[in-house]
């Protein structure tokens, strides 16, 4: 209990060096904040004075200050590109990569987990080879080669898959917000259709997100159940006469789910890198594809607010991960 | 023939008679370890191709990899041309090869400014303890606190898009699993007998952590270093992909894919035989790496 709060005390000073990386990048970079706003013709006296207002004459350290008040204000500035405030840009797109983060991992889960048991219940097997093998495999494709070579199959040449993008175009804006969610939106409202076609934009990129999670959700997986059937209560299990089924997902497969878990956690924040790639091939307009559309335009606010989001959902998830460990393991209580 | 088979029982020997005999032993009986694991074979073999393409481009690449030939462009495979040709007619296993050097040069440009400050950051967080410790444990905790693309794409934003800032985004953002790993392992050495016994004969800390702590992280560090250099390739080629990294024309592998990508329906194997590249080193990297972790650090693997 002692370590939990300890922990949970850490997070606001992670929470401040975030805050300390985003403000040393914004301020490193060449480009003058002064001109992105006005343009390079604007006159001497104009520059001054947007220099003092937006606080650039200030000392450093007072500039961090401001900046930390505008972050807890939820003020991270506007973005050039769509004249919308950041955060109002954030939760705009952010919707998008949730729902394909999460039909990712639903994927990832359903595939990893029965592979890991399965490479680990016949180690040392074909199948357990095949598993290793389709692991390193899977953790060495580009995500970007994947999500191509998806499109030239699925789409191009099978014709299973709709092309880019969330929706068809007679879809759009056809559906009432109610959670940003489309699919879940589309059933709410019972539009059927809308419902199928969004189902089906999203299987393509959802299933390339997912491979590179399947390889390691598989592994530590096989990794933990190799632990937990080396036990004495397996051995037990067995001299009782208990079918080898039970044995591996009664027995051991319980005493691991709770470090597979926090495992899980951890893999659905690194979905959002992945999702950062997979959102440009795919067109998906989720926070990754605002990201890098903003950094090939140089808008910085939208960059940097968009890290930071970023990284304060990895430490929430770090820290999920850490606080459920610690409350479901009575080993570790 | 004796010659081989005299030196081979000089490294095998069970009573080294001198400290290099020892060292040198340890080493070839580590080396014949991993020539038993098949797959880490093919890696290194793969990885020994790839180092040699990339080394010899100028004289093994039939083409100069910037020579336009727009009158035979996006050709598929031929005898002419082995890979066939890019959107500017030109030829592709050319641009390969010399693109081999842009990544190799990138993967050991990161891990030899990564591999060092980890240990040593590390190495001092472990053994000083107290506020070093979390002073530098927290730093590093911020920085894993981002997702590795995301951060590299904003630290090459704020510079300039190009390979040098690449490299140094990787870097900024490789350094803190290293530390961690290294920290580890200096937690469990410190309290030791020998390192009691080397402080009783008045060795200063930095003696310490230079000859006894630092040799003693190294195996875990070259595993994990091997492991993560795959996965600085997959950094490296996205954020050419993504237009952050190296430039066109240069040959990068990523920035290859990127200008290509248009062709994926038609000429599809002009981006897919970088994409095949990349695929194919960092498997290697992975293999190896896996099989040096069952080698070098069996407890970690299993």
């Amino acid at each position: 209990m002692r370590r939990l709060l300890n922990n949970l005390v850490s997070v606001p000073v992670t929470l401040l060096g975030l805050a300390v990386v985003t403000f040393v990048i914004g301020r490193v970079m060449p480009i003058d904040p002064v001109l992105a706003i006005l343009g390079d013709r604007a006159p001497e006296d104009v520059i001054a004075r947007t220099r003092i207002e937006l606080g650039l004459d200030r000392p450093l350290p007072i500039q961090f200050l401001r900046y930390l008040g505008q972050i807890l204000r939820g003020d991270l500035g506007t973005s050039v590109i769509t004249s919308h405030p950041v955060t109002q840009d954030i939760a705009h797109f952010f919707p998008a990569t949730i729902e394909l983060a999460s039909v990712a991992m639903l994927i990832a889960v359903a595939i990893g987990i029965p592979l890991g048991v399965l490479a680990a219940a016949r180690r040392g097997s074909i199948t357990d080879s095949a598993v290793r093998v389709f692991c390193l495999t899977g953790q060495s494709i580009p995500v970007f080669v994947l999500a191509l070579l998806s499109l030239l199959v699925f789409y191009a040449r099978l014709g299973w898959a709709p092309g880019t993008g969330r929706a068809d175009v007679a879809f759009e804006d056809m559906v009432p917000t109610v959670t940003g969610l489309l699919t879940l939106d589309s059933l709410l409202d019972g539009n059927w259709d809308a419902f199928h076609d969004a189902l089906a934009h999203l299987a393509q990129p959802a299933g390339v997100l997912a491979w590179f999670s399947v390889a390691y959700i598989a592994r530590m997986t096989r990794a933990f159940m190799l632990d937990a059937l080396s036990g004495e209560y397996i051995v037990t299990a067995r001299a009782k006469g208990l079918s080898e089924t039970r044995i591996l997902w009664r027995h051991a497969f319980a005493n691991i789910s709770v470090r597979l878990l926090t495992v899980l956690v951890l893999t659905y924040a690194g979905l959002l890198e992945g999702a950062v790639i997979t959102e440009t091939v795919f067109s998906w307009p989720g926070i990754g594809q605002y990201l890098t559309a903003s950094l090939l335009n140089a808008d910085m606010n939208a960059v940097l607010g968009a890290t930071l989001v970023v990284g304060l959902i990895y430490v929430g998830l770090n820290l999920v991960s850490d606080v459920l460990y610690r409350l479901l393991d009575p080993r570790v209580r | 023939m004796s010659d081989v088979a005299s030196t081979r029982e000089w490294l095998l020997t069970d009573t080294p008679s001198s400290r290099r005999q020892a060292a040198w032993g340890r080493r070839y009986r580590l080396w014949l370890q991993l020539r038993s694991q098949k797959l880490a074979m093919a890696g290194l073999w793969l990885l020994v191709g790839v180092v040699l393409l990339a080394a010899f481009a100028p004289w093994i690449a039939p083409y100069n990899p910037a020579a336009q030939d727009l009158g035979d462009r996006l050709a598929a495979p031929s005898w002419r041309h082995y890979l066939g040709t890019d959107e500017l007619g030109r030829d592709l296993f050319s641009r390969l090869a010399y693109g081999g050097r842009v990544t190799l040069g990138m993967v050991v440009a990161v891990v030899v400014l990564v591999a060092p400050l980890g240990l040593a950051v590390g190495c001092v967080a472990g053994y000083a303890g107290g506020i070093a410790d979390r002073v530098l444990m927290r730093v590093t905790d911020v920085f894993l606190a981002f997702p590795r693309l995301v951060l590299a794409l904003a630290f090459v934003a704020a510079m300039k898009p190009g390979v040098e800032s690449a490299v140094l985004a990787i870097a900024l953002t490789a350094w803190p699993p290293y530390a961690r790993l290294a920290r580890a392992e200096t937690l469990t050495i410190r309290n030791t007998d020998f390192i009691a016994a080397t402080r009783l004969t008045g060795a200063s800390a930095f003696r310490i952590i230079l000859r006894h702590v630092a040799p003693l992280c190294l195996s875990s560090l070259i595993v994990r270093v091997t492991l993560d250099m795959s996965a600085i390739v997959l950094t490296a080629a996205g954020l050419g992909f993504l237009g952050m990294g190296a430039q066109p024309p240069s040959p990068e592998w990523g920035a290859m894919i990127a200008s290509a990508r248009r062709f994926i329906l038609d000429q599809w194997w002009v981006p897919t035989i970088p994409g095949l590249a990349i695929f194919l080193i960092s498997l290697a990297f992975n293999l190896l790496g896996d099989g040096l972790r069952d080698v070098l650090d069996p407890k970690q693997g299993q």
